[in-house]
């Protein structure tokens, strides 16, 4: 985590375009540059600068956007709700398809779901989010009409739209998701389906469902949930392009608006809390094993 | 030279390649269409001009947002007409997006192949050198996790906003940095196996010198998965610089790119969807018959996992 922060820190302010010269705007004179640079500190030594910004982290405090004139701590929590229930939503909903998919794909090993499960995950890997978002929102945005196009609701506001509007990019989303853990459990499931005691237990006359879930599923779910924490890397990247594509508010869209604008500090601020997020999940996969298989101890 | 004196002291080189290798090639299905595929937008790209396009960049305000096949007749100097077709369309500035999409092949091209090349050879010295040499490794490696704990679009993002200037150089290198340590985590487990072989103590103890053993014992263990890891990393660039093109970050707008025109079209999908819709049967086209090669290659040259997946 601390290389994360050195490394976001110097990324950031190493070759970058001059952001006091971009507040300033095309009229301002050199004096007006000079000041504004002043105040922002930016004309101190680079080494002081991250002691004085890391110490502010640690506080909580991720300094003021140059750009929108709030502090960033403020304009992140604006917009983490949407972001939240669109990775959460995406996260379910992958799963839920996904599991199932890869259990049965490795059962009926060759069949048609078998195959369909396979090309989809060659598929999901190479078509961009945001092609499917578009897809989506054609067929049933506009050419169906069945759900909004566009936009966010906030849950405060009624939970009707704003399931309805979360429909589109939670699908979107998931389907690369899909395909990642689809394979994983498949391949996973697969091989502790040839294991002695998955053949014991069907040798003692238990019913098929039981076997693939108390004696298949059960054995295969590490490297499943170990996929399940990767990809979070992948759902990341992906809520960048889906809050583009559907004009939702979130931290997504922040960041590409703060990278347009090189406001430094949030986009510090995002990548840092991104992969806080993606590390601390990960963590928490590892502690999980614990749980799904007793042998692993820390 | 040195294979030549090791041979004469009696050391067993690793034997040559099974003649057989090469002609397990024709049967595997997925290589062949990828490859296909591939080679198709490799000769779309080199024959752009001759492929009755006309200049990607001419903005032409009478044709604006024309439906794929509008016709149009175009009056000459000389008095002589003739009738273009917009097969696919025109944007919102009268760009022909048929050009735009076929001109685009090449960007999608270079970022692809020259990010994959790059960072497999950044990737294969670093690698190398911290699988190799032990008191590197540490080092490297927790550098290379604090990299990776970045979401890779994320960090490309990120890099792109450093520089002054966006362009495709840019674009390339912001696309190569979270790639590398992909590479180098993969260079270095097969460096770590093999270093324990006994042909490689061999070498070690007959007095060869480090530079040696990397290239000649070390090196050819790595081509394998390097070849495969290569073309799943041309796909992903490909993916991440039409991402980055979409979301305005990326090489400028003005230049043809699948990214550029889906970015371009967003404004008015809801009335011309053929803006996105034909980049990105390209684009998609495109990544899944690079994966697809790669899926093939990684069958081909490792049957170990053919049987597991």
């Amino acid at each position: 985590m601390a290389v994360v922060a050195v490394f976001v820190f110097l990324l950031l302010r190493m070759t970058a375009g001059d952001p006091a010269a971009i507040i300033a705007g095309d009229n301002a004179t050199a004096r007006d540059v000079a000041d504004i640079r002043e105040k922002l500190g930016l004309n101190q030594p680079i080494a002081q600068q991250f002691v004085i910004w890391i110490g502010r982290i640690l506080r909580g405090d991720f300094g003021e956007s140059f750009f929108f004139k709030r502090t960033v701590a403020d304009l992140i929590a604006a917009r983490l709700e949407p972001t939240l229930a669109l990775a959460t939503c995406t996260l379910v909903l992958a799963v839920l398809i996904a599991v199932p998919l890869g259990v049965t794909a490795a059962y009926k090993r060759g069949s048609w779901i078998d195959r369909f499960v396979m090309g989809l995950s060659v598929l999901g890997f190479s078509v961009p989010a945001f092609v499917i978002g578009y897809a989506l929102m054609y067929t049933f945005a506009i050419h169906l009409a069945w759900l909004p196009v566009q936009g966010y609701q906030r849950l405060a506001d009624g939970l009707g739209g704003f399931i309805q509007r979360l429909i589109l990019p939670s699908f979107t989303l998931a389907i690369i998701y899909v395909a990642l853990i689809a394979r994983i459990t498949r391949a996973s499931v697969l091989e502790v389906l040839g294991a002695d005691h998955v053949r014991t237990a069907r040798a003692k006359g238990l019913a098929e469902l039981p076997v693939l879930l108390r004696h298949a599923l059960r054995n295969a779910s590490v490297p499943i949930v170990t996929v399940i924490g990767f990809g979070v890397a992948v759902l990341i990247g992906g809520v960048v392009v889906t809050e583009s594509v559907f004009a939702i508010p979130g931290l997504g869209r922040l960041t590409v608006d703060a990278v347009l604008a090189r406001d430094y500090p949030t986009v510090q601020a995002v990548v840092l809390l991104f992969s806080a997020a993606y590390v601390m999940i990960n963590l928490l996969v590892d502690l999980t094993y614990t749980l799904l298989d007793p042998r692993i101890r820390y | 030279m040195n294979g030549a004196r090791l041979e004469a002291v009696g050391v067993a080189m690793p034997a040559a390649r099974p003649a057989g290798r090469s002609w397990r090639l024709p049967r595997n299905r997925s290589v062949w269409i990828g490859a296909t595929l591939f080679s198709l937008v490799v000769a779309i790209a080199v024959l752009a001009p001759y492929l009755g396009t006309t200049d990607p960049s001419a903005i032409d305000p009478v044709a604006r947002n024309k439906r794929p096949g509008a016709e149009r007749v175009i009056r000459h100097d000389d008095g002589r007409r003739s009738i273009a077709t917009y097969r696919m369309g025109t944007d919102s500035l009268g760009r022909d997006v048929y050009s735009r999409v076929v001109y685009g092949s090449r960007v999608s091209l270079i970022v692809g192949i020259s990010v994959a090349l790059i960072s497999v050879a950044i990737g294969l010295v670093i690698g190398l050198a911290s699988g190799y040499i032990r008191w590197l490794d540490g080092i490297v490696m927790r550098v290379m996790d604090g990299l990776m704990s970045i979401p890779a679009i994320l960090l490309a993002i990120a890099l792109v906003s450093l520089s002054r200037g966006t362009g495709l150089r840019t674009v390339i290198v912001a696309i190569v940095i979270p790639e590398v340590p992909r590479v180098v985590r993969l260079v270095r487990a097969v460096v770590l196996t093999v270093r324990e072989e006994p042909y490689v103590e061999a070498a070690r103890a007959l007095g060869a010198p480090t530079l040696t053993v990397l290239a000649r014992h070390v090196l050819p263990n790595t081509v394998a998965p390097l070849v495969v890891q290569g073309t799943f990393v041309c796909a992903a660039a490909i993916l991440v610089e039409a991402i980055l093109s979409f979301l305005g970050v990326g090489i400028p707008p003005e230049t043809p790119t699948w990214g550029n025109i889906m970015a371009e079209g967003r404004a008015l999908f809801r009335i011309f969807p053929h803006n996105i819709l034909f980049p990105s049967i390209f684009l998609a086209a495109m990544v899944l018959a690079v994966n697809m090669l790669g899926d093939g290659l990684r069958d081909l040259l490792d049957p170990r996992v053919r049987k597991q997946i």
